[in-house]
């Protein structure tokens, strides 16, 4: 069990210097552009002096070290600025302020990511039980009829683009069959059901789609298991198929399907933009796309920080996770 | 045992044999597997399937318990395992027969066993198949029958996973699992090929006490002779799907009857005599090694071992001047190169006087090799000296890990010494050299599958410079020829050749450098005997043509001693013996290698079992 905490110890150490590349990466690439940084953060409505504010307080004058240094120190302990009059603080995960929409970047954040981490984790279950469990079907009918309708389908809905099963969905559900009103994004902590039942649609077209991926290696993996040499040890001592198929054919599927979906579930935080703008979710994504449109930088930068650290994060406990399923990760 | 002694005899009337198998056919896909095979085995009884590969011995075993059923395989004939008639029975009757009655050993054991479930689980699992038993009272089941087939500590152990295990306990792991229910029969398939001699001894021993004190049947499929020779009271050879002979254990081996199994067992090496061929050449037949590679390679007999005349002079000495000339031809280059042909044409004057004092050619000193970093540095060879004398044979014996094919590697110069140096001709040499080559072990996975034979065995010709393709593809024939295989296949692909010629190409590319040694790791170690006494002649007939010294590094301690001068017996890295390879054999010094002998299987029923016994006071170190 020691080699196993050293492993998670070593594990952690290695997302936190990831995070630390992450951010002297985009920090670099954001605000080494060419141009005026000052104006360009600012906007381009401001007045010279609104722009000489903006430079001071982002430091332009001292070397680029420091000013990460500072950018650095604001996420971690918070930070003040002046604006000439007050002084307005912004508190531990500060990543600046968007001078556009007038607003803390952190408090922009907050705002928006409940409803992505919503709509990811409630998509996350549905394309897992729907992708594992066609997975494992198709695998267990492998070469029967049932099994080709199966691949056909699950063909059909990698291929398919989630405006098109979205859009689908909601003219039939909600427009004609009328069994759900529109989606309208309720807070789960205002009312959890009306947020169930509203993220409903959402969740399953991005599952939907998710789940085609996770049949197909699910599928392949468990043929790749049921192929090896343990399987046919636990036939041949009279072990039933359904135990071959779902204790030990399954297993052998876990690590692949641990690790895809760390990658997808840290790539729809802030890539399920089609999605949120389809069903009217305003998400990260959303926020991402209209900061982009509008350079607003300190808003960019901010995002892509949040969504590469869940990016990590879901990565490394992919990892701890592939260790537990697996322990000779652990020796490797 | 006691009472199995009588099974050879006609089985008793009334009492319905545990295993009835009357004209089974089995077919994958048109190829047929096994043609017609009969056999009984009667309760309590063992009966060992021998055979070479492709002989069909495992389809035999998996058919016992209907393994095929559900693969596409087409299966006619009969089998009644334990009153159940396998071919008709239901799904549940198969399931029920499986584990409960008959219980398969995997050849494996590493990948037999699921990685990602504690050992103790997987047993327990199959025990609560055929049982009602409880979770826990399962668990604890597993527990007994794990500390019952020898393992330490086994409430602690059945908790670890199958790579946390050494071979031979994930081997007594799969034995568990398969006492687990107490069958009437244990189906053995190659119970024991993967795991190291000393290792075999034991879990042989532990088969053989366990079928003394529960009576359970055993078949046991094995390619190796000696091994059924230590386990079972009956034998049946088969060949191509059907049965050669088949009678008591003692009478087939001793005294067989038919002329494959005379073949079998004249191929199989032995480690109680001493080297079969004699040190002055002298015999007749030429063309021992020829015709072989051009046959199927499972193929026949030229080259029985039990013949000890020999290779012949003759055949020896008219290719060696075949041989002067082409080095004539070659020599302009590598001067250092042209050590080995030079002194090979000399040698037709020498004979076994030239042999023992052959000059050294090759020498080690102190040499050590340290793997990995920080606290899991280990020493994968530690201070090993030896010499090689040309024209002679230097045999490496160990077991897995011992470090002998990293001793092969440094002497080749594929891996730098941590620490010491080999000397080469006199001076210290660091790298590869032409004049040293190297005869992989895996035929099949050390030669490009992209290429054609003939453009493998003139890479060495090219690393050297020349250039001209006629005298390249005329050296390449020659090349062939003399390893046994036909000019002609110089624009083979490797897929094309079986096991045994594709050693041949090997061999070949090998000689392509004009080398004076050749290090050969494990050679014939994943060949049939037959293959096998084969490839070994074709070696010892080159070397005495060429004047080669060879490095021949193995496990399989009755082979090194049929091809050896000296031996070198290697134990965690370090020498534990090495000396004249008669005397290492007859009058073993250290308490290793007295263990490893005791190990070997024996021929001769009789043998083993007081080989047995000598192991019971040679405790496990």
């Amino acid at each position: 069990m020691s080699g196993f905490t050293g492993f998670v110890l070593r594990r952690t150490l290695g997302t936190l210097v990831t995070l630390l590349a992450i951010s002297v990466i985009v920090y670099v690439v954001f605000f080494v552009t060419p141009g005026n940084v000052a104006q360009i953060t600012c906007g381009p409505r401001c007045s010279p002096e609104q722009v000489h504010q903006v430079a001071q307080q982002l430091r332009l004058d001292d070397p680029l070290y420091l000013r990460y240094w500072h950018f650095l120190q604001g996420i971690l302990v918070g930070q003040d600025y002046s604006t000439g009059t007050s002084v307005e603080h912004c508190s531990a995960p500060c990543l600046g302020l968007s001078y556009q929409g007038d607003q803390q970047v952190t408090q922009l954040i907050a705002a928006k990511l409940p409803v992505s981490l919503s709509l990811v984790s409630g998509a996350m279950v549905l394309w897992l039980i729907l992708g594992v469990g066609t997975g494992v079907l198709s695998a267990w009918r492998r070469g029967r009829f049932s099994e080709r309708v199966l691949t056909g389908i699950t063909l059909a809905g990698v291929a398919t683009p989630v405006f098109v099963i979205g859009l689908v969905l909601m003219i039939v559900v909600c427009g004609q069959l009328q069994l759900l009103p529109f989606p309208q994004y309720v807070g789960l902590t205002d009312d959890p059901e009306q947020w169930a039942w509203n993220l409903l649609l959402p969740w399953l077209s991005l599952a939907l789609i998710e789940a085609a991926t996770f049949a197909r290696l699910t599928r392949a993996s468990m043929l790749e298991t049921l192929a090896e040499d343990h399987i046919r040890t636990f036939r041949a001592y009279g072990v039933g198929e359904r135990s071959v198929i779902g204790r030990h054919a399954l297993r052998g599927a876990f690590a692949p399907i641990i690790a895809l979906n760390a990658n997808n579930v840290g790539g729809a935080i802030g890539g399920a933009v089609l999605t949120e703008s389809l069903f009217g979710l305003p998400g990260i994504g959303r926020e991402l796309v209209h900061a982009v449109n509008v350079v607003d930088l300190p808003v960019v930068v901010g995002m892509v920080l949040v969504i590469g650290f869940f990016v990590v994060i879901a990565n490394a406990v992919a990892d701890v996770l592939y260790a537990v399923a697996d322990r000779r990760v652990v020796l490797a | 045992m006691s009472d199995s002694s009588s099974t050879p005899a006609p089985p008793a009337p009334g009492a319905a044999p545990l295993v009835e198998v009357d004209g089974l056919v089995v077919d994958f896909d048109g190829l047929r597997a096994v043609d017609g095979l009969s056999f009984r085995l009667e309760r309590g009884a063992a009966l060992g399937l021998v055979g070479e590969s492709g002989s069909g011995k495992s389809t035999v075993a998996s058919a016992l318990l209907a393994l095929h059923r559900g693969t596409g395989a087409r299966v006619d004939g009969t089998v009644r395992v334990a009153g159940t008639d396998v071919q008709t029975a239901s799904d549940d009757e198969l399931r029920g027969l499986r584990g409960r009655k008959a219980a398969m050993v995997f050849q494996d054991p590493l990948s037999s066993l699921d990685p990602y479930y504690a050992v103790g689980d997987q047993i327990a699992e199959v025990y609560r198949v055929h049982t009602r038993a409880s979770r826990r009272a399962a668990r604890a089941r597993a527990v007994r029958v794990l500390d019952r087939v020898g393992i330490p500590d086994a409430a602690r152990r059945s908790r670890s996973r199958p790579h946390e295990f050494s071979g031979g306990m994930r081997q007594r792991a799969l034995i568990a699992m398969a006492l687990v229910c107490e069958p009437e029969l244990l189906v053995a398939d190659e119970p024991t090929t993967a795991l190291d001699v000393t290792v075999q001894a034991q879990i042989l021993d532990l088969l053989h006490t366990l079928r003394q004190e529960t009576g359970t049947g055993l078949l046991l499929v094995t390619h190796d002779v000696g091994v059924a020779a230590e386990s079972v009271d009956e034998i049946l050879v088969m060949r191509h799907g059907r049965a050669v002979e088949h009678g008591p254990v003692g009478a087939v081996l001793g005294s067989p009857r038919e002329p494959y199994t005379r073949e079998l067992l004249g191929a199989v090496p032995r480690v109680d005599t001493p080297r079969a061929v004699p040190p002055t050449v002298r015999g007749t037949g030429k063309g021992t090694g020829r015709g072989a590679g051009t046959g199927t390679g499972a193929g026949p007999a030229e080259v029985g071992r039990s013949d000890e005349s020999g290779r012949s002079a003759e055949s020896g000495r008219s290719a060696e001047s075949g041989r002067s000339a082409e080095s004539g031809r070659s020599d302009g280059d590598a001067g250092s190169a042209a050590d080995g042909p030079s002194d090979g044409s000399v040698r037709p004057g020498g004979d076994g006087d030239a042999r023992s004092d052959g000059g050294v050619v090759l020498e080690a000193v102190g040499l050590r090799r340290e793997f990995g970093r920080g606290r899991r540095r280990v020493a994968a060879v530690d201070d090993v000296s030896l010499s090689v004398r040309r024209g002679q044979t230097l045999g490496v014996v160990g077991e897995s890990g011992s470090g002998k094919t990293t001793l092969g590697r440094m002497l080749v110069g594929l891996l730098e010494p941590t620490a010491g140096v080999v000397r080469h001709d006199g001076h210290e040499r660091t790298g590869v050299r032409p004049s040293v080559q190297m005869v992989f072990q895996d035929p099949v996975s050390s030669l490009n599958p992209r290429r054609s034979v003939g453009e493998s065995i003139a890479d060495p010709l090219r690393a050297r410079g020349e250039k001209d393709e006629e005298r390249v593809r005329g050296r390449v024939r020659d090349l062939l020829e003399r390893v046994g295989l036909d000019a002609a296949h110089y624009d083979r692909y490797p897929h094309e050749f079986s096991g045994g010629q594709r050693q041949r190409v090997g061999i070949a590319r090998a000689l392509a450098a004009d080398p004076a040694v050749i290090v050969c790791d494990e050679p014939v170690s994943a060949l049939d005997v037959t293959t096998q006494a084969q490839v070994v002649a074709l070696l010892g007939e080159l070397q005495r043509e060429l004047g080669l010294a060879l490095v021949f590094v193995a496990h399989d301690l009755a082979v090194v001693r049929q091809v050896s001068d000296h031996v070198a017996v290697m134990r965690r890295g370090r020498l534990v013996e090495y000396g004249p390879a008669d005397e290492v054999y007859e009058r073993p010094r250290d308490p290793y290698t007295r263990q490893l002998l005791a190990a070997v299987p024996a021929l001769d029923p009789e043998v083993a079992a007081r080989r047995r016994a000598e192991r019971e006071v040679l405790s496990p170190v």
